[in-house]
């Protein structure tokens, strides 16, 4: 792999350019760890410098190796004892639950 | 392969027949558990209970005179990323510590149906994102040939599993070698089917255009019989193939007479100056045995093998970043407190996630964002039709091909601490997730500290008839 700076087509990763992408994340990272992971993703980034040496540009994207299509089948609820059982389940892995719905604090301003 | 412990196919059989109880069969397992877990850490869960209830059912059943499925009576351990209804399924993060899942993954529903008795959810590389199993927040598993060493990963923990004799066969997942490499480092057969063969229903997603569930067996019609259990159309998985399954274990006593086979140069001679030289002499040494039972044998080449490790960790972080987007605190998992909904969110992700996923989350969020998509993840999609080009006309020649399954044997824990260096371990696994295609891996010799290697075989698109021959011609030329 190449490291070599001066072959490199891009600038190097930054701190700024870290706690950016931490916070479209949502993550929260202590000034050693964004110090840490900087060097860590450009080290990663180096390696993607690879793809540089094939020529690519008429190549088309593949996003899938079938090609997805979207896939239909009939919309037919699920009934029976098991129904009621299933979302109780499903209900209940949520943290806080409030009359059968999932409760989160208020996502404007803050809890009092 | 000969082996200590009983195989799928003698544990089936002897079950079926009703020479052996599948309680007793459970309880020789659970024994073996009960000796070496503390060391080797299989589990994250083990489901005693459970596996008794149901090991009584198929006795119940087997003295009813009922027919009983090709895996009767075979304990199986599932890594723990695949839904089990009431047990925990963790992905061996703090994110999904105490999650029970509401349903069963479909592999797990088929192996129900075929008579299989669950033993427990194996340990893995938090989120399967890893190549050790030292990513696993609740500590590393240990390999059962050298507790000194690491298992491999992803999927270490299914790996150890089955080398260690605490179930006949176990189910993985490989996104980038995730089954393959574990197998090979614990001197197990590992398979990789065909993207779009296994369903994927209940399987928690990483990387969903890389990730298949496959078997880890110790031998080959092991892993055929089970692989012919999970295959086939599901209707919860829209990726699921549309087509009938055909079956593998059939084909396997068909010989390699004729097959024109490709030993694929950019992963067994220049260029892999970092590889083991004993693990490329064993891909090579398969090669000629195989040259010496009928097959045709070339080298060929695929010029974009090795950057397909670049492309890999662009594009499957790029995919995790969005399918890990879910772990906020709101439906499952860990909440840690905030004062509103964004705080809450941030705070739950940063507790619960560990270093490796935040990397891969952060490294995906970049590859992705607004200025970078088109020079890094544009671009890896592109190296990915290359690469699915090239192996479309090299397989215009050949039926399969050859390769190291993992650039070294089993290594010691910390001794790849730098994540970069860790990557590098998947560079002959990658090209299959990439284009889609099987690949396995099967025990070949030993390398340095007497320690198993495994050769891969890579076949085409629905290539698993063609790939099992040569596996099983590969087993007995060992």
């Amino acid at each position: 792999m190449s490291t070599q700076a001066d072959s490199s087509l891009r600038e190097p990763l930054t701190t700024d350019d870290v706690a950016k992408v931490a916070h479209l994340a949502l993550l929260e990272l202590t000034d050693d760890e964004l110090t840490v992971f900087t060097g860590q993703l450009d080290a990663v980034l180096d390696l993607a410098e690879q793809l540089n040496q094939f020529d690519v540009d008429d190549v088309p994207p593949t996003a899938h190796p079938f090609g997805l299509v979207n896939v239909f089948r009939e919309d037919v609820p699920v009934t029976g004892e098991d129904a009621d059982s299933i979302r109780e389940e499903a209900l209940a892995a949520g943290p806080e639950i409030e009359a059968h719905q999932f409760k989160v604090p208020p996502a404007l301003g803050e809890a009092p | 392969m000969s082996t200590e412990f009983a195989t799928v196919a003698e544990i089936a059989g002897a079950v079926g027949s009703g020479e052996r109880s599948a309680l007793d069969v459970l309880n020789e397992h659970l024994a073996r558990i009960q000796q070496n877990e503390a060391e080797i850490h299989a589990f994250n869960t083990i489901v005693t209970d459970r596996a008794r209830a149901r090991a009584a059912e198929i006795d119940a059943a087997v003295a009813a005179g009922q027919d009983l499925g090709p895996l009767a009576g075979v304990p199986i351990a599932l890594k723990d990323n695949m839904c089990t209804r009431g047990v925990p399924t963790t992905c061996s993060s703090k994110i999904l510590e105490n999650w029970v899942p509401p349903y069963n993954a479909t592999v797990v529903e088929r192996l129900a149906a075929a008579g299989a008795v669950v033993v427990g959810k194996t340990n893995l590389d938090e989120f399967a994102m890893g190549s050790s199993t030292e990513n696993s927040a609740f500590g590393p598993t240990r390999n059962p040939l050298d507790p000194s060493r690491v298992p491999g990963g992803s999927s270490g923990g299914s790996a150890a599993a089955v080398a260690a004799g605490f179930a006949a066969a176990s189910l993985g997942s490989d996104t980038g070698g995730s089954i393959r490499q574990p197998a090979a480092l614990c001197g197990l057969v590992g398979m990789k089917p065909t993207y779009g063969a296994v369903s994927r229903y209940g399987l928690v997603a990483f990387a969903s255009s890389l990730d298949q569930i496959g078997p880890f067996t110790h031998t080959v019609a092991d892993s055929a019989a089970v692989f012919d259990v999970i295959a086939g159309h599901d209707q919860w998985d829209s990726t699921s193939i549309p087509q009938a399954h055909e079956p593998v274990s059939g084909v396997l006593d068909q010989g390699i007479e004729g097959l024109r086979v490709g030993v694929i140069s950019e992963l067994t001679g220049q260029g892999v100056d970092s590889f083991e030289p004993e693990v490329v002499e064993a891909a090579l040494k398969a090669a000629e045995a195989l040259a010496a039972a009928g097959a045709k044998v070339e080298e060929v080449s695929i010029p974009t093998a090795v950057a397909g490790l670049s492309a890999y960790y662009m594009i499957a972080p790029a995919e995790a970043s969005s399918n890990l987007a879910r772990y906020d605190g709101v439906r499952y998992g860990l909440r840690e407190p905030g004062p509103n909904t964004a705080s809450m969110m941030a705070a739950t992700r940063t507790a619960g996630f560990g270093d490796e996923v935040k990397r891969r989350i952060m490294l995906g969020t970049y590859a992705l964002s607004a200025g970078y998509y088109d020079a890094f993840y544009g671009k890896a999609q592109r190296i990915r039709t290359l690469m699915i080009r090239e192996f479309d006309r090299v397989y215009e020649n050949h039926d399969v091909l050859l390769s190291p399954t993992s650039p070294c044997v089993a290594f010691e824990f910390g001794a790849k601490a730098d994540p970069v260096t860790m990557y590098y371990n998947d560079v002959c696994t990658i090209p299959s997730n990439l284009t889609g295609h099987p690949a396995m891996s099967v025990p070949f010799g030993t390398g340095a500290h007497d320690l198993p290697v495994g050769v891969q075989i890579l076949a085409p698109m629905l290539g698993e008839p063609v790939m099992y021959r040569v596996a099983a011609a590969l087993e007995h030329l060992t």
